[in-house]
């Protein structure tokens, strides 16, 4: 059973986002995501000051099998990569929800990231996926 | 739904993620790759490879029919155990598969093919067969369990009777011999010391379970084609195929055109091939962060080529790949992996034998 923190937000595309306090958003893979994908060899995120679209593919995680994209759940500019993913991709594995994180993103507005799915919302979309 | 193999219980039941491989249902990890790739180098893993296709070919001309057949010679191996790794080429050179042959008596060959290519080899096997008076028989009763890495050979001897684990230790690289009902042999496809053994698919279960308590790691697909891929070896359908010969697969060593009057299929073609020259194969180091992946540009000094398998490799902590690139194989190379461009050195595989980096990284 996949790890789904309850003051997340999440993606069907499985990404999740983080609200910080001055209102910019962090964003990763949820657990479910880099289960699937196995062990994390290689991440390529996006530079800050990229403007960024809900739904733009901006980032790369490449397990050993296979390269996946990662988008953007919100639109913005990115504040933040986490370059610490260049020389420990691992971090993607163990602790997908903490320094594993991808990139921060100031929103362009609040909306979007309302409208993401709440943990319960995102465990039943997690069981009708699996089905 | 695939087809399975007598093992995919014991698959699903260790956790096994099962993903589709030419048609079978087969593991492609038990939870982490890199630590299954791991244990082939530095101790014993086991891979399911009953996906594979056991082909056993008798009669008194079936000598003549390889050499027919094969772009290897099979005269080279001459008594019982002896194997052979040797492409079966269409006329024009096209590799239809990659296999190995094993002597199993002067007028019986056995050879283990690719599990997605085995329908299309059965045909054009049975096709030639007839005119040398050869029978073929597919062996779908038959599993195949590979042991691997440096600690493989005891705990694989000792399933058998004591009579019979001095004679299993004593095989010589590349041999084989049968014991009972089972055939193993000490080939492999990771660059490390091992067996494989081919054995009756109602004892396949019983033996996986063996090696498990004998501390043998199940390794799935995944670390089997890094494993393979550190040791530079090709995969069918990535480093050749039907559309590449291979004198520009990396191959050039097992194509037997000596003795000059043995007449194997494609061997016209690859005497032009030869003559023209071609494209080269060769080993890529990733010299920046990213992942080398399977049609990726290749930016030569010579033209433009294109990585055939590329990967992570675990033992390296670095991106490698197999590439065909025009002449000259140069130092160094481009390749382009989402609209960049990358640095990478040109390398002569294998990256990894025997836990050991030959090239430096």
């Amino acid at each position: 059973m996949s790890n789904i923190p309850s003051d997340l937000r999440y993606s069907k595309s499985h990404e999740w986002v983080r609200r910080a306090p001055d209102g910019s958003l962090e964003v990763g893979i949820s657990d479910h995501a880099q289960s699937a994908l196995g062990d994390l060899v290689f991440a390529e995120v996006p530079e800050a000051g990229r403007k960024v679209h809900a739904g733009e593919a901006c980032a790369v995680v490449e397990s050993v099998k296979a390269a996946s994209d990662v988008y953007s759940p919100v639109s913005g500019t990115v504040i933040a990569g986490n370059t610490a993913l260049a020389d420990r991709p691992e971090l993607l594995n163990q602790e997908p929800y903490g320094a594993g994180w991808l990139f921060r993103v100031e929103p362009s507005s609040a909306d979007e990231a309302a409208a993401l799915m709440s943990a319960a919302d995102y465990a039943n979309y997690l069981a009708a996926e699996a089905r | 739904m695939g087809l399975k193999t007598p093992l995919y219980e014991s698959h699903v039941s260790r956790g096994a993620k099962i993903v589709d491989f030419g048609g079978w249902d087969m593991p492609l990890h038990y939870g982490s790759q890199i630590e299954e790739h791991h244990a082939v180098r530095r101790d014993a893993g086991m891979f399911d490879v009953s996906h594979m296709g056991v082909i056993d070919l008798s009669g008194g001309r079936v000598r003549e029919f390889l050499q027919r057949l094969l772009a290897n010679d099979v005269g080279r191996i001459k008594n019982p155990g002896q194997a052979l790794y040797s492409c079966m080429l269409l006329p024009d050179g096209g590799v239809i598969d990659d296999l190995i042959v094993y002597l199993v008596s002067q007028t019986e060959y056995r050879l283990v093919v690719n599990a997605g290519t085995r329908d299309k080899d059965l045909a054009w096997i049975r096709r030639h067969a007839a005119d040398f008076d050869v029978a073929v028989r597919e062996r779908r009763d038959l599993a195949m369990i590979a042991v691997q890495g440096p600690n493989a050979r005891v705990p694989t001897a000792s399933l058998l009777d004591p009579a019979q684990r001095a004679a299993a230790l004593e095989l010589q690289p590349f041999r084989g011999a049968e014991f009972g009902p089972w055939f193993i042999a000490r080939t492999g496809y990771t660059g490390e010391d091992g067996f494989e053994i081919i054995l009756p698919a109602v004892d396949a279960v019983e033996c996986w379970n063996a090696l498990q308590a004998a501390g043998v790691r199940p390794a799935g697909l995944g670390a089997r084609d890094t494993l393979r891929l550190e040791a530079g070896m090709n995969l069918y359908g990535n480093d050749m195929d039907e559309h590449h010969h291979p004198l520009e697969s990396g191959l050039s060593w097992t194509v037997a055109f000596e003795p000059g009057g043995r007449d194997f299929i494609g061997r016209e073609a690859l005497e032009s091939a030869r003559r023209a020259g071609g494209l080269n194969f060769v080993g890529l180091l990733l010299e920046d962060r990213g992942v080398l992946r399977s049609h990726q540009k290749v930016i030569a000094a010579g033209g433009v080529g294109e990585v055939t398998s590329g990967g992570f490799s675990p033992t390296l902590n670095r991106s490698i790949a197999l590439a065909r690139i025009p002449p000259p194989a140069g130092v160094s190379v481009q390749v382009e992996i989402r609209g960049k461009l990358l640095g990478a050195s040109v390398v002569k595989p294998p990256f990894v034998r025997h836990g050991k980096a030959l090239i430096s990284v």
